[in-house]
């Protein structure tokens, strides 16, 4: 009888494993590719890793907490913040102290745990700004946001005591306190220090949305007055969300202190708010996994296109602004959207409705591209003496013709691609339809 | 006395200012339900706009042209954007107005630099109007308090004189109700988001050269005059006028007062040094903490009293 039992545990055992496997597998993968990646881009001639590969990836690690413990206000419950960069800052500047204590010996803390203490005093700030804050919700939840942000920042240039005025304040994380034996000194270890922090706090935020809490933000975003007649208080349930997503962007905070060894005021900053609004939603709200794209996304746009134009900021809010029109679901989103036609195999008949909107669409943007880069070198970039080059040819800005040029692709690819849109919405609805109609469970 | 009084001039006429703005965000608010990020935007456009054209045919013009080009853009902006994003609810309509103030901020930083233009108060009003106990009072302030006088009689005017005034008035409270007799209502909308946005252009015109006409000056008046819009409360006009007469005020006298809590605790006998605790916060003097102070309202309006001072709904 036990026997019996205990080979059909070991059997369901089994068999959660592999299904958690085929479940998990894209998630395993971008872990095991994360694990990977600082050694694709290792020089084995000179023997060390790229710098700047390092800190890009850590980078997008640590951004990735953050944009996800973003989606738990956002998407989740369904709550806009403007300042959640606050929860961040704070979380930053308490370990940046708890560094330097560590450092002086005040206190043992490993260095392992030391994204706790961020962790905790996220928490402790979004309990007292959050249970104040989430009386209101939408349009007010927004505004006392940003309110808060606002008040913060200020606050963090004027008092000097905690916050290190315009400076910031500075510390030396190879503090000799690790269970590891690491000194964090390289910047490859601090990056598995980040990496092995966002997975734990990408599968707690991911349990997070199926347990009943999780369960029931999403019940109060949808319907607070139905939420309500349940049972259940929809103002408490913004409460917990909230304060959880400060206690997650505070493991982000110290991540991001020790990280760059230094915390300005940038760190609790409408900046930062705003990007990682940017992120989040350009990535997607609906989807978990959708902020962890906007986050890479960004980042990566962020550090390699700043290198290429100066406008990219343009692009990016171009972008965002696109999206909330004819996307708002972002990129995951537009993923998922295309998931049931891809399980029907029907994918190969959008292939003419894309070729035929794809071009005018491309031609526009070169246009866009095209104007907004002239634009910027007329003004700023003539001020820096710099000169606009494409294909090696220096382009003269005063002259009429490259005006022209881009402004007709502009005007004539949205031209055709707004004469293209109507066919595409058909058939593109025609061929979903259809896909969705084959799906189990339907 | 004389300290006061000057003080009391300036609040006026920054107060007016701020009403200039907040008027048509407090009708767009009130009406849509959108808070128009893009607000403040549009004031930065009146301000560079009418840089550039008095640059070329003079600041007269400039007054009536950058207004107009202004309204041009808002209706452009709730016909093509908003009223697209509208479909995917009232937080998709917030964050399209934050996308296009991000935008408008870009694009003016790319086409006029970083730095602030040199737009400067026309000569044909650069001189004294009047000496008060030896302190100069500008004609152009003079003139700013005019222009916002004149802007507060024609609205006054319009929404209670006229038909579609009584209809963008119904429409404040009964949007549905308006619909349903027959108004064309998401015209209105567009009639109110372009003549908001007009206001605010010429805000920008009459406010540009009084204070600095600079890419980073949407964000800093924006969450000003949402403070004067929630403080008004939602769907008063009214409401609208005093709230931001009073931010004026406000900002203007904690700008000249020099105190901090360590002095009022001073007069209950408890003195403040460097060893009391929290005494860097107590220490902190009015005029370094008045940027802080229509946030601090923002906070406090928001969480204890939504529905503002003379507000027909909650926020």
């Amino acid at each position: 009888m036990t026997d019996i039992a205990a080979q059909r545990n070991g059997n369901t055992a089994s068999y959660n494993i592999r299904a958690a496997l085929r479940r998990y597998w894209p998630a395993i993968a971008v872990i095991a590719f994360a694990i990977m990646l600082p050694w694709l881009f290792y020089d084995w001639s000179k023997g060390r890793h790229s710098g700047f590969v390092v800190s890009l990836i850590s980078q997008m690690g640590l951004m990735t907490i953050f944009a996800l413990s973003f989606n738990m206000q956002m998407g989740q419950s369904g709550l806009l913040s403007f300042g959640h960069a606050v929860f961040l800052g704070l979380g930053g500047y308490v370990t940046i102290h708890a560094l330097n204590a560590v450092g002086d010996g005040l206190f043992w803390l490993p260095m392992e745990l030391m994204p706790l203490v961020g962790g905790i005093s996220g928490l402790t700030f979004a309990t007292f700004f959050g249970y104040m804050a989430t009386k209101q919700t939408g349009t007010a939840y927004a505004m006392i946001t940003l309110g808060f942000g606002e008040l913060v920042s200020a606050a963090a240039v004027m008092f000097n005591g905690f916050f290190g005025g315009e400076g910031g304040v500075t510390a030396n994380r190879m503090v000799k306190a690790s269970l590891l034996g690491l000194t964090y000194g390289p910047a490859i270890e601090v990056y598995y220090l980040i990496l092995v922090w966002t997975v734990i706090s990408a599968v707690l935020m991911l349990l997070l949305t199926q347990v009943p809490l999780g369960r029931m933000a999403n019940a109060c975003r949808d319907n607070s007055e139905r939420a309500q007649f349940v049972g259940y208080d929809p103002r408490m349930v913004r409460f917990y969300q909230c304060a959880i997503s400060g206690f997650f962007a505070g493991i982000a905070g110290a991540l991001y202190a020790i990280d760059y060894e230094i915390v300005t005021y940038d760190a609790v900053g409408a900046v930062l708010s705003a990007n990682v609004l940017l992120m989040t939603f350009i990535g997607g709200v609906g989807v978990f996994w959708g902020p962890i794209v906007g986050a890479v996304l960004i980042t990566l746009l962020q550090s390699w296109m700043s290198l290429i134009s100066n406008a990219w900021l343009i692009y990016v809010a171009f972008l965002f602004v696109v999206m909330v029109i004819y996307a708002p679901g972002g990129i995951a989103g537009l993923i998922m959207a295309h998931l049931p036609i891809w399980r029907a195999g029907r994918l190969a008949a959008l292939t003419m409705p894309y070729l035929r909107i794809g071009p005018p669409v491309l031609v526009g943007i070169v246009g866009f591209v095209g104007l907004v880069e002239l634009t910027y070198s007329a003004s700023i970039g003539r001020g820096q003496g710099k000169v606009l080059t494409l294909f090696n040819h220096a382009i003269d800005t005063g002259s009429v013709l490259p005006w022209v040029a881009p402004a007709m692709l502009l005007v004539c690819g949205a031209a055709v691609a707004a004469s293209q849109r109507p066919a595409f919405v058909a058939a593109w609805a025609a061929v979903s339809d259809e896909a969705r109609a084959k799906e189990p469970g339907r | 006395m004389e300290l006061l009084l000057v003080t009391l001039l300036n609040g006026l006429v920054y107060g007016m200012l701020l009403f200039m703005l907040a008027s048509g965000l407090t009708l767009i608010f009130s009406m849509m339900g959108v808070l128009n990020f893009a607000h403040a935007s549009v004031y930065m456009i009146g301000a560079y706009l009418a840089y550039q054209l008095s640059r070329t045919i003079g600041f007269w013009p400039a007054l009536v042209i950058a207004p107009v080009l202004c309204g041009a853009i808002g209706a452009a902006i709730e016909m093509y954007g908003l009223r697209k994003a509208h479909h995917n609810g009232h937080i998709a309509e917030l964050l399209f107005t934050v996308g296009i103030a991000l935008l408008i901020e870009k694009a003016v930083q790319m086409i006029w630099g970083l730095a602030p233009v040199p737009y400067r108060v026309p000569a044909a009003l650069d001189f004294t109007l009047f000496s008060m106990y030896g302190t100069n009072f500008p004609a152009y302030r003079g003139f700013m308090l005019l222009i916002s006088l004149l802007m507060f009689l024609a609205i006054w005017l319009l929404l209670t004189r006229t038909r579609i005034g009584l209809i963008i008035q119904a429409s404040l409270t009964h949007p549905d109700m308006v619909s349903a007799l027959g108004h064309n209502v998401p015209r209105v909308y567009t009639t109110v988001f372009a003549g908001g946005s007009a206001l605010a252009g010429l805000a920008g015109v009459i406010g540009g050269n009084y204070l600095v006409t600079e890419p980073a000056m949407a964000f800093t008046m924006g969450p000003i005059v949402f403070v004067v819009v929630v403080f008004g409360g939602l769907g008063s006009l009214v409401g609208c006028l005093i709230a931001s007469i009073l931010m004026g005020l406000v900002q203007s006298f904690a700008v000249v007062f020099e105190v901090s809590p360590a002095d009022l605790l001073a007069h209950l006998g408890i003195t403040v040094t460097s060893t009391t605790p929290l005494a860097e916060v107590l220490t902190v003097p009015l005029p370094r903490i008045s940027a802080l102070l229509p946030y601090l309202l923002l906070v406090l309006i928001l969480i204890f009293k939504p529905r503002g001072l003379m507000g027909t709904r909650d926020t």
